[in-house]
C-alpha cells in the first residue's frame, strides 16, 4: 500500500545554484500527484530529493526534511533503504542491457541478495503483469535483453522493474515524454490502474497528462513551488496569476 | 560536384583501409609460405635436436609460452581490472586516481627490454637463478597498463542512465559496480585482455633475463622455461639453414596460437549472450 509523503522546508543545490527554495506539501497516499512547470524549474530535482538520488551528483545538498510514511528519509534511513521503498522510472527508458527481460525485473531483488527461484518467478510474472507487459513478453522472458524491446515496452519493462521490489512510492520522472503517444496512452492507462496500491508522483511536461492521470497538481517556477491543489482547480481556476499564465500557454 | 566529392572520399576512406590490411595480410601470407612447410607432427611432439641433427621441434616452447602467459595473466588481468575500476568508479576524480593512471600511463611506455632487467634485479638476482615465474612477472607487468586503461575507458562508456536504474532499485554502490556497470562493459574489458594477452604473447626482451629459454622439457615455475619467441629468436639468428625454417614454423604457430587463443576466449564468452543485447 502507499504511503503519504510529507515535505518541510525542502531546499536543494546543485553546486551554488539554488534549485530548490522552501518546498512545503503534502503528497496524498494511493492518489496520482503530477508536478508541471517549465525546463529547469526544479521539479525533477524535487522528485530525485524523495529517493535521496538528488546527492548522488557530488555537488548536489539538500537540507529540511521529508518524511515517507512515518520514515524522516533524510535523518533515520541510509540511502539504499529508501529507495527500495520509492521507486523511480526515469524520463528514457533504462533496461539493463546485458540482462534479459526477466533478470532486469528481478534485478532489485537479486541484486540485494534474494535467491528464492519459485518466489521470484512469482513476483517477475506479477510486476509484469501489473506492468501491462506480460502478455507481450512472456515466451521471451529469459532469451531476449531487455534491450531488444520497443521504447515503449522498455519502459513498461522499467515500470515492472520498479515494482518488483514493492515499492510503497513510485516516481515517474517524465516517464512519457520519449514515447509515442499509442505508447503514452499504454503508461498513463498503467498510472491509473497503480494508483489504488501506489502512491504515484509523475514530473510531466504535457499538461493534458496532468489533468487525465492526476488527482492533485503542483506547479513549480523558478525553484518555487507557486501553487499545489486538485488538478481540477489547477486548470479550470488556478488562485495564483502565474499558474494560469502557464496552463493557458502565456510562457514556459 | 557533390556525388564527387562524396566518390573521393570513399575512395580515400578505401584506400587507407587497404594501405592498413595489406601488411598484415602480406606478413600472414608470408609466414605461411616460409613457415608452412616445416610444420610437422615433430614440430608439436619433439623438443629441439641438437646442432647438426636434422629435425625437431618446439613442443617444450610452445607449453613454455603456454606457461608463462598463464602466469603473465594471472598477475596481470585481476590487478589491471582491479585498476580500472577503481579508476572509473571509486577513485575518480581523486589524487590518488590521477597518479595511477599516470604511473600506469608511463609504465605502458618502458621499453621492454627495461622491464626485463627490472624483474632481473629484482626476482632473478634474488634467487639466483633465472625462472619461469620471473619471466611471466615480467609480462604480466607488461599486461597491467593495457588492461587497466581499457577497463577504465570501457567503465566510463556505460551510459549514466544504467547506473541511475540499478541505484534507483536500492542496490548498494559497490554492487551496482560489480553486477551492473562491469558486467555491461564486459566485452569491452575482454577485448582489452585479450590485447594486452596478444602484445605480450610475443614479446621476447623481457623474457631474454627472466625465463632465459631451455632446450629440455621443463614444466617448473623455478626453472629457466624456453618460450616461442626465444626459441624463434635463437634459431632466426643462427647460422643454420634447418633452424632458419623451424624458426619460420615457429612464428607462425606462434601468431595462430594468439589468433586461437583470441578466438576461444571470444567464443567462450559470446555465448549466453542474449538476442538484442547491446
Amino acid at each position: 500500500m502507499g504511503v503519504g509523503i510529507e515535505v518541510t522546508n525542502l531546499n536543494a543545490w546543485y553546486g551554488t545554484n539554488h534549485t530548490l527554495q522552501d518546498i512545503n506539501l503534502n503528497i496524498p497516499a494511493n492518489h496520482a500527484t503530477a508536478l508541471i512547470g517549465p525546463s529547469g524549474c526544479g521539479k525533477s530535482t524535487f522528485v530525485r530529493c524523495l529517493n535521496r538520488m538528488h546527492e548522488t551528483n557530488p555537488v548536489a545538498r539538500v537540507t529540511g526534511t521529508v518524511r515517507i510514511g512515518d520514515l524522516d528519509i533524510y535523518n533515520d534511513a541510509k540511502p539504499v533503504q529508501i529507495r527500495r521503498r520509492v521507486g523511480m522510472v526515469f524520463q528514457r527508458p533504462n533496461p539493463f542491457p546485458t540482462m534479459s527481460i526477466y533478470d532486469n525485473v528481478a534485478a532489485g531483488l537479486k541484486l540485494n541478495g534474494y535467491s528464492n527461484k519459485r518466489a521470484l518467478d512469482e513476483i517477475v510474472e506479477r510486476s509484469l503483469r501489473d506492468s501491462a507487459l506480460w502478455d507481450e513478453v512472456k515466451d521471451d522472458l529469459k532469451k531476449k535483453s531487455g534491450a531488444s524491446l520497443s521504447g515503449g515496452q522498455q519502459q513498461r519493462l522499467c515500470i515492472a522493474r520498479a515494482l518488483a521490489v514493492d515499492p510503497e512510492v513510485l516516481l515517474m520522472d517524465e516517464p512519457a515524454s520519449a514515447l509515442d503517444p499509442v505508447s503514452t496512452s499504454k503508461i498513463e492507462d498503467l498510472i491509473f490502474e497503480l494508483k489504488s496500491q501506489y502512491t504515484i508522483v509523475i514530473v510531466t511536461h504535457n499538461m493534458q497528462q496532468a489533468a487525465r492521470v492526476a488527482e492533485k497538481t503542483g506547479f513549480f517556477l523558478n525553484g518555487r513551488m507557486v501553487e499545489f491543489d486538485s488538478t481540477h482547480k489547477i486548470f479550470t481556476n488556478p488562485s495564483d496569476k502565474r499558474t494560469e499564465d502557464y496552463i493557458t500557454g502565456r510562457f514556459g | 560536384m557533390r556525388t564527387l566529392t562524396d566518390g573521393a572520399v570513399t575512395a580515400l576512406a578505401i584506400l587507407a583501409t587497404l594501405v592498413v590490411v595489406t601488411p598484415l595480410v602480406a606478413i600472414f601470407v608470408y609466414l605461411l609460405y616460409m613457415g608452412a612447410s616445416s610444420l610437422n607432427l615433430a614440430f608439436f611432439t619433439q623438443i629441439p635436436k641438437p646442432v647438426g641433427e636434422s629435425g625437431g621441434g618446439m613442443a617444450n616452447a610452445i607449453l613454455g609460452s603456454g606457461i608463462l602467459l598463464g602466469v603473465a595473466s594471472a598477475l596481470g588481468v585481476p590487478i589491471g581490472i582491479g585498476g580500472g575500476i577503481f579508476l572509473a568508479e571509486f577513485g575518480r576524480g581523486t589524487k590518488l586516481a590521477n597518479a595511477v593512471r599516470f604511473t600506469a600511463d608511463v609504465l605502458n611506455g618502458v621499453p621492454s627490454i627495461v622491464m626485463g632487467l627490472a624483474i632481473y634485479s629484482l626476482i632473478v638476482v634474488r634467487q639466483g637463478h633465472f625462472s619461469a615465474l620471473s619471466g611471466g612477472v615480467a609480462l604480466g607487468i607488461m599486461m597491467i597498463p593495457t588492461v587497466c586503461r581499457t577497463t577504465e575507458e570501457m567503465l566510463l562508456m556505460v551510459p549514466h542512465a544504467v547506473r541511475e536504474a540499478a541505484l534507483g532499485l536500492g542496490v548498494p554502490n559497490w554492487r551496482s559496480v560489480l553486477s551492473i556497470t562491469v558486467k555491461t562493459a564486459s566485452p569491452g574489458i575482454i577485448t582489452g585482455c585479450m590485447l594486452a594477452f596478444a602484445r605480450v604473447a610475443g614479446e621476447t626482451a623481457p623474457l631474454l633475463f627472466t625465463a632465459l629459454g631451455n632446450q629440455f622439457w621443463s614444466t617448473s615455475l623455478n626453472q629457466p622455461i624456453a618460450a616461442l619467441p626465444l626459441q624463434i629468436y635463437v634459431y632466426a639468428i643462427s647460422p643454420y639453414d634447418d633452424w632458419h625454417r623451424l624458426a619460420w614454423a615457429g612464428a607462425l604457430v606462434l601468431i595462430a596460437l594468439i589468433v586461437l587463443a583470441v578466438s576461444l576466449v571470444r567464443f567462450v564468452t559470446s555465448r549466453g549472450v542474449l538476442k538484442g543485447a547491446s
